[in-house]
């Protein structure tokens, strides 16, 4: 569409594409298993069954399509004086950070993500409403980036 | 609060600093700034305890109504099972007396403790506070990233001429509490707290307390002085809220607006439905409505606001009063907001958002994050000039105002026409304005409303557009700071004017943070 909105002269850094695994299996898994189940109970004789299977087969070939665009559409940028970080496809959104309001930075690991590699990153600030969470980063990246931030924040510091 | 009971491997035992051997009120509050530990008034364990002791005693003469009565009217009664008589007839007088003393001995030792236990100390850097008997709290905080300081004076305290000073910090209930202190050394002590924490470096003219009067005098004295000390650099209010204002503030507030509809409901119910156990219903919640208004009246009342050289200070109450003093800086949004009732009478009501949240209340029984209850534009601009002290340049302050009652078509960037169906009233009027000093976000054409953050307290900044922005090219621009009452979003702009908004708010942000000095808010003023 045109009328998206784009940052001018923003170059985003990507999520690794392992996440749109972890996101297809965490998306799809609860769908495929209705789908199958309903399929034995079409097969033991359960006629209505066919609607719901239809029905999770379709939520699972929508989500293919969606789920890798929407896993493309994280992007961040370490700007000289802050953080930005764009998501969403239909529902954009766009977050700029100070370095100097950052609390704190969280890493989290799921053991789906921990099976891929990937780590998640999130970054505090006094506002709940900052929202900053870059999910599937490679977690030595994450680490490093991690780092980087709170080096970046101490040469920045600032009161509340 | 943390339990800590090892955590004294740095801090002797209560006792051993004696520095004062006299309880407070010392005359000179430069002692108690000297960095050792020092105690609280003798009576703050009976004002602590106090409303439990009452509620015993309230109990104990339940109980013992009838006998009294007839003790004074010398009536003649047979009181059979009560356990005055039970103890009489059985000869245990002896024994209830003895339980009685020991339990007051018992009572008298345990405040005692929990006094001696009790002490502060106020460093350069740091206000810390220990307390308690079998657990003991520790709690520390430091003077550079002060809130605000409360001092809080509830009626009975006032009678022993004690007053409680809060200091706020960061945080859910993040304050530091010295309860009880003496009334008269409470203000000074602030100020020294104040500038200790400011970075200045010129001291205070220690200020002699008056002893020479009588302690009924002084008492009395002090119940009737003005909510602000004497030695602030403008004492007098700038806004003054008469009992008329107050009074119709309330009266025309939304929980009116519930109780008349509330009165018509019932009415339907009695007159059309012939049902009148409705009534059993409407008497305690008019009860309820009565004690409500009632308690925002006196909270309310005796209202002030004043600037000092630390900050802003906000006082109310009539019994119990308390009184903040809100240092530069600590101010992270503003928001001044006409409920509809209240637009024949041209009265506005200012809010802010602050880092720490007390749980002490506010005037008009909010939480403290109101800052004006009621007020007309003239009130409202100078409570403005006061809280943002870095645009009080006359133009900008002026321009707000015109700002506030504005039908659109001026200096702020409004929505576009092709917003009129999402914005039906206020499309005109929905905008934005930024300055180098602070965020300006306008909404509302019924509720009018008009948000001010300061550049400096702008934690990140946020751009969003959904399906229904896109079809119309539309966006919106979310302003985050620290949790409260006000939420600086703003929707239905222009898809380019709000990307040009977000990318000057994260410019001005950066740009302001790095000149802001606030955390030391006078710290220029020593190297000077």
């Amino acid at each position: 569409m045109t009328n998206r909105l784009e940052v001018p002269d923003a170059t985003w850094r990507r999520v690794s594409s392992q996440f749109i695994v972890a996101e297809l299996i965490t998306g799809l898994g609860f769908w495929l298993i209705v789908a199958l189940a309903t399929i034995v109970l079409h097969v033991i004789g359960f006629a209505w069954a066919w609607w719901v299977t239809a029905l999770a087969v379709t939520i699972v070939l929508v989500e293919a399509i969606i789920i890798p665009r929407q896993v493309r559409s994280y992007g961040y940028q370490l700007r000289a004086d802050d953080l930005l970080f764009r998501r969403g496809i239909m529902f954009l959104r766009v977050v700029a950070v100070p370095y100097g309001r950052m609390q704190l930075v969280d890493i989290n690991r799921g053991p789906l993500s921990r099976a891929l590699g990937l780590s998640e990153l999130k970054f505090v600030t006094a506002a709940a409403s900052t929202g900053v969470v870059i999910p599937g980063l490679n977690a030595p990246d994450a680490e490093q980036l991690r780092d980087h931030l709170v080096a970046l924040a101490e040469s920045r510091r600032a009161g509340l | 609060m943390t339990d800590e009971s090892t955590d004294f491997t740095t801090a002797s035992p209560a006792g051993r600093h004696r520095q004062d051997t006299e309880p407070l009120p010392s005359p000179v509050v430069a002692t108690l700034t000297d960095g050792d530990w020092h105690r609280m008034h003798p009576a703050s364990p009976l004002l602590k305890g106090g409303i439990a002791l009452i509620a015993i005693l309230g109990v104990v003469i339940a109980n013992l109504r009838e006998r009294l009565i007839d003790i004074f009217l010398a009536g003649e009664a047979n009181h059979n099972g009560d356990p005055v008589d039970y103890i009489f007839s059985h000869g245990y007088i002896g024994y209830v007396l003895g339980g009685l003393a020991l339990f007051l001995i018992i009572l008298i030792l345990g405040f005692y403790i929990s006094w001696r236990m009790h002490s502060f100390r106020i460093t350069e850097e740091v206000v810390e506070v220990r307390s308690g008997i079998l657990f003991r709290t520790n709690r520390k905080a430091r003077l550079d990233r002060i809130q605000g300081i409360n001092i809080v004076r509830p009626f009975f305290a006032r009678l022993f001429g004690a007053a409680k000073l809060e200091v706020n910090q960061a945080g859910q209930d993040a304050n530091v509490q010295l309860s009880y202190l003496a009334s008269s050394a409470a203000d000074e002590l602030r100020r020294e707290i104040l500038r200790l924490a400011s970075g200045t470096r010129t001291a205070a003219q220690p200020r002699s307390v008056d002893l020479e009067q009588g302690l009924i005098d002084r008492r009395v004295r002090e119940l009737l002085a003005p909510e602000l000390d004497p030695d602030a650099a403008s004492p007098q209010s700038v806004v003054k809220i008469h009992l008329g204002r107050l009074v119709g503030s309330i009266v025309l507030s939304g929980s009116t607006i519930f109780l008349l509809l509330a009165i018509a409901a019932s009415l339907v119910g009695i007159v059309g439905f012939q049902e009148w156990s409705v009534l059993f219903g409407a008497v305690p919640a008019i009860l309820g409505f009565a004690s409500y208004y009632l308690n925002r009246l006196t909270r309310s009342l005796r209202y002030s606001i004043a600037g000092t050289p630390d900050g802003v200070r906000v006082g109310f109450g009539l019994l119990s009063t308390s009184n903040e003093t809100l240092p530069p800086g600590r101010i992270h949004s503003i928001q001044i907001t006409q409920p509809l009732l209240w637009r024949a009478a041209d009265w506005w009501e200012i809010k802010v958002n602050r880092a720490s949240h007390s749980s002490t209340q506010g005037a008009a029984g909010a939480a403290n994050t109101t800052i004006l209850p009621v007020g007309d534009l003239d009130d409202v601009m100078r409570v403005l000039a006061l809280l943002l002290p870095q645009m009080s340049a006359a133009e900008e302050l002026t321009g707000l105002r015109e700002a506030l009652v504005a039908k659109g078509g001026d200096e702020f960037t409004n929505s576009p026409r092709r917003a009129f169906w999402l914005r039906w009233f206020s499309w005109r009027r929905n905008g934005f304005l930024t300055t180098t000093q602070a965020i300006v976000i306008r909404k509302g054409a019924i509720f009018r409303e008009l948000v001010i953050v300061p550049a400096p307290r702008v934690q990140s900044v946020s751009l969003s557009q959904g399906p229904l922005y896109r079809a119309c090219r539309l966006a919106s621009v979310h302003v985050h700071t620290v949790a409260g009452p006000i939420t600086a979003r703003i929707g239905a702009l222009d898809a380019d004017a709000a990307m040009s908004f977000f990318r000057t708010v994260a410019d001005v942000t950066v740009q302001s943070s790095i000149s802001d000095t606030s955390h030391r808010w006078r710290s220029s003023e020593a190297q000077a």
